[in-house]
């Protein structure tokens, strides 16, 4: 059965990655996406990653009791695990659940109506047309997300900790400017990459071959999420496998 | 012209079509008719390609379609204008850029060629004026006709009409029959509609192909139909008190 699934996304794929009729129509429908994807999910990443800073700061500050280690370590600690896990991981996993969903249904939605159908007789690849820009959009605005994610997140973990007590603005500056290794942010980009495409093409996979009606599209976006989410958990473990 | 030749197509241990074969002449309105279940719309899909019969050949124009690949079938699906059951609008777009799409895909016309194309198209169908309307403000009949007119903006040589009658009024549905039967001897193209509405078959049905249980039955013009002595075929056409009124004041 998941090779069944596997072999039918591959073969969907390859419809998708088919050359455009127009492009100028194409380029329209990217840009939509990118609002779409991109703007529209700004204002929850913002949220969720200045939260997790956040609490992250408490939580390092909570677990480091010895006298021995300086506080500046939680900016570090913070730092790190931002930019290459909770940045890129749980931003993909909460537009996962955002985007995927809405996706998976809008898709789904128009097979269901037969409005896939009728982009077919019209002569136009539907896959492409409805997939390619959503995946384009993800791979190009998944990064942008990210890295605006993980600023939030140590901001988030500063105005938290000084907030709290937990650790002095000067000590937890000082601790995001120590040590700093640039190759943890390509490790980040690269992971927003992947996620970017995964968030967009395993729903449009599910969507785009939905029967029924408007249940099966809801059971779809439910499915779409969870398998979205294990393909994602999935990769990081390779990734970070891989890379570090 | 389309010709179809012993089309066969199962899902699963389910054979919906059973060897159909039928000519379907460019100006005239072919219908296909049948109870629930009996293949109807399988065939048109069989016929415009959403399905892949297992046997049997399609050819459009003396074209084989069947066996053409995606990209060939494009030029073909072209020159196809296609009412769907529920219309398939898109949602997304208003009724004019429903109505250009096909344009803006296939054709570098300026925008007032296409805007110019669209309030043709809408003014054929009766529908002057809605250009900037979503599928969501529109009624039944309204979204029938902007299907319509979607389907004619590329000037179609073959039509084709799943249930175009469906969950609409009577006035309203001789009114679509007769749109379809004008713009087919307007633009001269091979229509095909499938239906079971049996004012649709009295109005418009130059040809009818009749199918019982995915087999083909009988196939004539609406007035041989009424004399046709064909068991199958009565049942179905004389199911309606009105129509059994009806036979009985020819007889």
């Amino acid at each position: 059965m998941i090779f069944h699934h596997f072999g039918a996304y591959i073969l969907l794929l390859r419809k998708v990655f088919k050359k455009p009729e127009k492009w100028k129509i194409y380029v329209k429908e990217i840009f939509h996406e990118m609002n779409e994807i991109g703007v529209g999910s700004l204002g929850l990443i913002l949220i969720i990653s200045t939260f997790i800073g956040a609490v992250m700061t408490l939580q390092i500050a909570f677990q480091l009791v010895s006298d021995l280690i300086p506080t500046a370590v939680i900016g570090q600690i913070n730092r790190d695990s931002n930019i290459l896990e909770l940045g890129p991981t749980i931003s993909a996993l909460v537009l996962m659940g955002k985007v995927g969903s809405a996706i998976s249904s809008q898709i789904g939605s128009m097979r269901v109506t037969e409005q896939i159908d009728a982009l077919e007789i019209m002569g136009i690849n539907a896959a492409g047309y409805l997939i390619l820009p959503k995946i384009i959009a993800g791979v190009v605005m998944m990064p942008v997300l990210v890295v605006i994610a993980i600023f939030c997140a140590i901001t988030g973990g500063l105005i938290g900790g000084t907030l709290s007590g937990a650790v002095a603005p000067t000590d937890y500056i000082q601790g995001i400017q120590g040590g700093f290794n640039g190759f943890t942010v390509a490790v980040a980009l690269v992971k927003a990459f992947i996620y970017g495409f995964i968030i967009t093409s395993v729903p449009a996979y599910k969507g785009f071959y939905v029967r029924g009606g408007a249940l099966e599209v809801g059971q779809a976006g439910t499915r779409a999420v969870v398998i979205g989410c294990i393909a994602i958990l999935a990769c990081d473990y390779i990734i970070t496998a891989l890379m570090l | 012209m389309i010709e179809i030749q012993d089309i066969h197509k199962s899902f699963g241990d389910n054979h919906v079509l059973k060897g159909i074969d039928a000519i379907f002449e460019p100006g005239r309105v072919s219908l296909i008719i049948g109870g629930s279940g009996s293949g109807k719309s399988t065939l048109l899909k069989c016929i415009v390609g959403l399905h892949q019969p297992e046997q049997g050949k399609v050819y459009f124009d003396r074209q084989e379609f069947t066996q053409m690949d995606s990209e060939d079938r494009v030029s073909i699906r072209r020159d196809i204008g296609m009412l769907f059951q529920n219309s398939a609008l898109f949602d997304s777009m208003t009724v004019e850029q429903n109505i250009i799409f096909g344009l803006d895909m296939f054709t570098d016309m300026s925008k007032k060629e296409k805007t110019d194309r669209a309030n043709f198209c809408l003014e054929r169908v009766n529908l002057k004026g809605t250009n900037k309307l979503y599928p969501a403000e529109l009624s039944g009949g309204m979204k029938k006709r902007v299907g319509i007119a979607r389907a004619i903006s590329m000037s179609p040589k073959y039509l084709f009409c799943d249930e175009p009658n469906s969950g609409l009024d009577p006035a309203t549905s001789i009114l679509i029959d007769e749109l379809i039967q004008e713009l087919t001897e307007e633009y001269q193209c091979t229509t095909i509609v499938v239906t079971h509405d049996m004012n649709s078959v009295m109005g418009i049905g130059e040809y009818i192909l009749f199918l019982h249980k995915g087999e083909k039955f009988w196939e004539g013009s609406n007035e041989e139909m009424l004399q046709a002595d064909v068991a199958e075929l009565n049942n179905f056409v004389f199911a309606s008190p009105l129509m059994k009124a009806a036979r009985n004041t020819i007889k």
